[in-house]
């Protein structure tokens, strides 16, 4: 396999640019919304402002999830990592974030049991192959990660598995949408759905925000090419004065999602009634707690949780940033105390959040030029 | 968090009804299968895999097209840190990417 490190059909993306430019208002200001993270990263990282025309404004959504989860609930992770006999295992994109006490890599270093795992199986297998130890995942994610949490619980539950537990911070899309749409400063014409959610919930979930709130979604896949397809998408529904589902990423995307994942979620967890996320507040009905049938492997039951509630930094504007009401230049501590190097808030840590993008791109391309990046 | 690593799949493990061998640029690992359960790959399909798991089955042509875009955000190192991370177990078997 060989990869080329250049656009695919750059013919094709040109002409694509074109139409975009044929099809905009000039008149009219747009703000289209990419939920995902992945997407924030790959509009960074393609450089696809240079490409848009400058009346098209894409917000970043709530779609990252080491960013979206409030320091408390990794301070509440780490509590259980104080026990030396607890094998605190998560994603590597966790390790960095910080808690009030440090992140969990800090943790590791004061002598906690600290481990990367890349799959939820993976932290299983270390239950199996330390019965002497109690290892607890901490999960995080939307609904692409949920269904191998959810396949991992049914295995531990089958193989009678006791030492083994997760920490379930898994959240949902639908409601962060709902509560973004809701909020009184936010104004947006359109969303580019997340691609990789969309494969489990497929695109039926979405149809409320063109019904109700008459605003074009279109489910959207991760080339540049497919994200300027999916903005032109946009562009004509606004065109015509539709609001409509669409998805872009049909080659990936079912229409339905898929049926086995949401029903390995719905054996295994249901919904809280509440939860906080990072900027957004307490958002009714927006993430998944483990059911009482699974009790045994929940750490909430397992081990006494803290329940610790933190304000962010105060001088950070993280929860701004992530409602997309500020630019993350445009945030006190951007680039001076918060780096990707050492961050203060989550969105600085992960490749997907908003800050480190910026900086990785725009904001060492400007320092390179010797320019001001624009806010 | 969103990146979905594309494979094929080589071979399914027998005795493990929802495990598969994967390819993923020349590294073969085992994969979860368990979420495609309703239309499960066989040997030659190639899916899309995320922490461990296939999520979907796709076709070649879009598995190199996710592989070159991977490759485009600088996240191909990642992608194989990831693969190779997975403890469901190496084959033993590495053939050089051509």
């Amino acid at each position: 396999m060989r990869f080329v490190d250049e656009f695919r059909d750059p013919e094709i993306i040109h002409r694509t640019a074109e139409e975009l430019k044929r099809q905009v208002d000039p008149t009219r200001h747009y703000r289209f919304m990419e939920v995902c993270g992945g997407h924030t990263h790959a509009i960074y990282r393609f450089g696809l402002k240079d490409v848009l025309p400058s009346n098209i404004e894409l917000i970043h959504g709530p779609g990252c999830p080491v960013c979206v989860l409030p320091m408390g609930r990794i301070d509440d992770g780490l509590s259980m990592a104080k026990d030396r006999q607890v094998v605190f295992a998560a994603f590597g994109d966790m390790m960095r974030v910080p808690g009030t006490t440090g992140s969990p890599l800090e943790h590791k270093a004061r002598g906690a049991d600290v481990r990367i795992v890349y799959s939820p199986s993976d932290a299983l297998k270390l239950a199996r192959t330390n019965p002497d130890k109690q290892v607890m995942f901490f999960a995080i994610g939307f609904e692409t990660t949920a269904p191998s949490t959810a396949l991992t619980l049914m295995r531990a539950r089958a193989e009678g598995i006791k030492n083994f537990s997760v920490f379930c911070n898994h959240v949902t899309i639908i409601p962060a949408i709902r509560a973004i749409l809701d909020s009184p400063d936010m104004r947006l014409d359109a969303f580019i759905g997340p691609g990789h959610v969309s494969t489990v919930i497929g695109c039926r979930p979405y149809e409320w925000i063109a019904l109700h709130e008459r605003k074009p979604v279109v489910v959207s896949g991760f080339e540049p090419l497919d994200m300027l397809q999916s903005i032109l998408m946009i562009l004509r529904q606004l065109n015509a004065g539709e609001a409509r589902i669409e998805n872009q990423y049909k080659r990936v995307v079912p229409w339905e999602g898929n049926s086995a994942a949401l029903k390995a979620m719905a054996e295994v967890f249901q919904l809280r009634p509440y939860f906080e996320w990072r900027g957004l507040g307490f958002i009714s009905q927006s993430a998944l707690k483990i059911r009482d049938e699974y009790a045994e492997w929940d750490a909430e039951h397992r081990f006494h949780i803290p329940g610790i509630r933190v304000t962010d930094p105060k001088a950070a504007q993280c929860g701004e940033v992530l409602k997309g009401v500020l630019k993350p230049a445009q945030c006190k501590l951007f680039g001076c105390e918060c780096t990707p190097e050492h961050p203060v808030g989550a969105l600085m840590v992960s490749t997907e959040g908003s800050c480190a993008a910026y900086y990785n791109y725009e904001h060492r391309k400007a320092m390179v030029m010797n320019i001001a990046p624009a806010a | 968090m969103c990146l979905a690593i594309p494979g094929k799949v080589v071979e399914l493990v027998p005795g493990s009804p929802n495990l598969g061998t994967v390819e993923v640029v020349g590294v073969r690992r085992k994969v979860d299968l368990g979420l495609l359960v309703n239309d499960m790959p066989v040997p030659g399909d190639w899916v899309l895999i995320h922490v461990g798991f296939a999520m979907s089955k796709i076709s070649e042509a879009d598995a190199l097209d996710q592989m070159r875009t991977l490759a485009m955000l600088g996240e191909v190192d990642q992608a194989m840190q990831e693969i190779q991370g997975y403890g469901l177990g190496d084959v033993g078997e590495h053939e050089k990417p051509n």
